[in-house]
């Protein structure tokens, strides 16, 4: 029963999740770059698929504050911060320049893996090792961020 | 359906897509209390980052992505994606990696869980992906693209 309540939500959750990509086009690099080519040909597709995301998701967090504790867990793990810092800025900052150069960004790139192995390899690889590299570096300098803290 | 204005949109598939993203989410957060975090979840399950997300859970989900992804791709028609050449995607992912790390996550995770909260943290962070996409889309059409 443990593994089960484990494993069934989020295997679930990830093909659904996988499926709703895959139907939304967001797949296909091409899409996701026109969505971002707002002063050429725009694509306004990924307004769409955002928009219902959130929507959905937004009465979720709703239902969530009536749950003492989620269905299949113990308890809520969700992320608690508030403040605003240049390490998040600058992060997305970088991830969306690359996301902009391939039209990819994880959860795509990881659903590919079903549909185009081959293509999309050398950028899951790199992106596990820009992952890798930033949990190292992110470790190294203590007292700056010490700093910063 | 057509957008006017937008031959190349495709509203319906999109939102529908949009429904089944938001569903997987609020599954992951009212079932497992967590956070569909893509790029969080793969450096968990990749032994990448730490945290208290079992093993069991984040494989489950990285499983499903490319399962979901094939079992939609039976039903509904689409052409097969284009990708970039490998050098090109090499940098692209380097730069997803380090970035969605270094930022606390991505369109998963701050575009859609915790845009949808209402998290200042998720909105700006969103609203900086997406300004960077566009600056460099747009850079890289300038270029000869």
């Amino acid at each position: 029963m443990s593994l089960a309540r484990k494993l069934l939500p989020p295997l679930v959750s990830g093909t659904l999740f996988g499926a709703g990509l895959t139907v939304s086009g967001m797949t296909d690099p091409a899409r996701v770059r026109g969505f971002l080519d707002v002063f050429g040909a725009w694509d306004p597709t990924l307004v769409f698929v955002m928009g219902a995301a959130v929507l959905v998701m937004a009465v979720a967090w709703r239902i969530r504050q009536r749950m003492g504790t989620p269905a299949f867990a113990e308890r809520f793990s969700l992320p608690d911060r508030n403040d605003l810092d240049v390490r998040l800025i600058s992060g997305s900052i970088l991830f969306g320049i690359g996301w902009g150069i391939a039209g990819l960004c994880p959860g795509p790139a990881v659903a590919s893996l079903a549909l185009s192995p081959l293509s999309v390899l050398p950028f899951v690889l790199a992106m596990l090792a820009g992952m890798a590299v930033q949990q190292f570096v992110s470790l190294m300098p203590r007292r700056r961020q010490t700093v910063q803290e | 359906m057509m957008l006017p204005g937008f031959p190349d949109a495709q509203p319906l598939q999109g939102a529908l897509g949009g429904v089944l993203i938001g569903l997987a989410a609020a599954l992951m957060l009212l079932g497992s209390g967590r956070i569909a975090g893509v790029s969080g979840i793969v450096a968990r399950g990749t032994r990448i980052a730490s945290g208290d997300m079992s093993m069991t859970s984040a494989w489950g989900f990285l499983v499903g992505l490319p399962l979901g992804a094939l079992l939609a791709a039976l039903t509904v028609d689409r052409e097969p994606a284009s990708f970039a050449s490998w050098p090109v995607l090499v940098a692209a992912g380097l730069l997803v990696g380090f970035g969605t790390r270094m930022g606390s996550g991505c369109t998963s995770g701050h575009g859609v869980c915790g845009v949808s909260r209402l998290s200042q943290r998720s909105i700006l962070a969103t609203a900086s992906f997406i300004a960077a996409g566009i600056v460099t889309v747009f850079i890289q059409s300038r270029i000869g693209g």
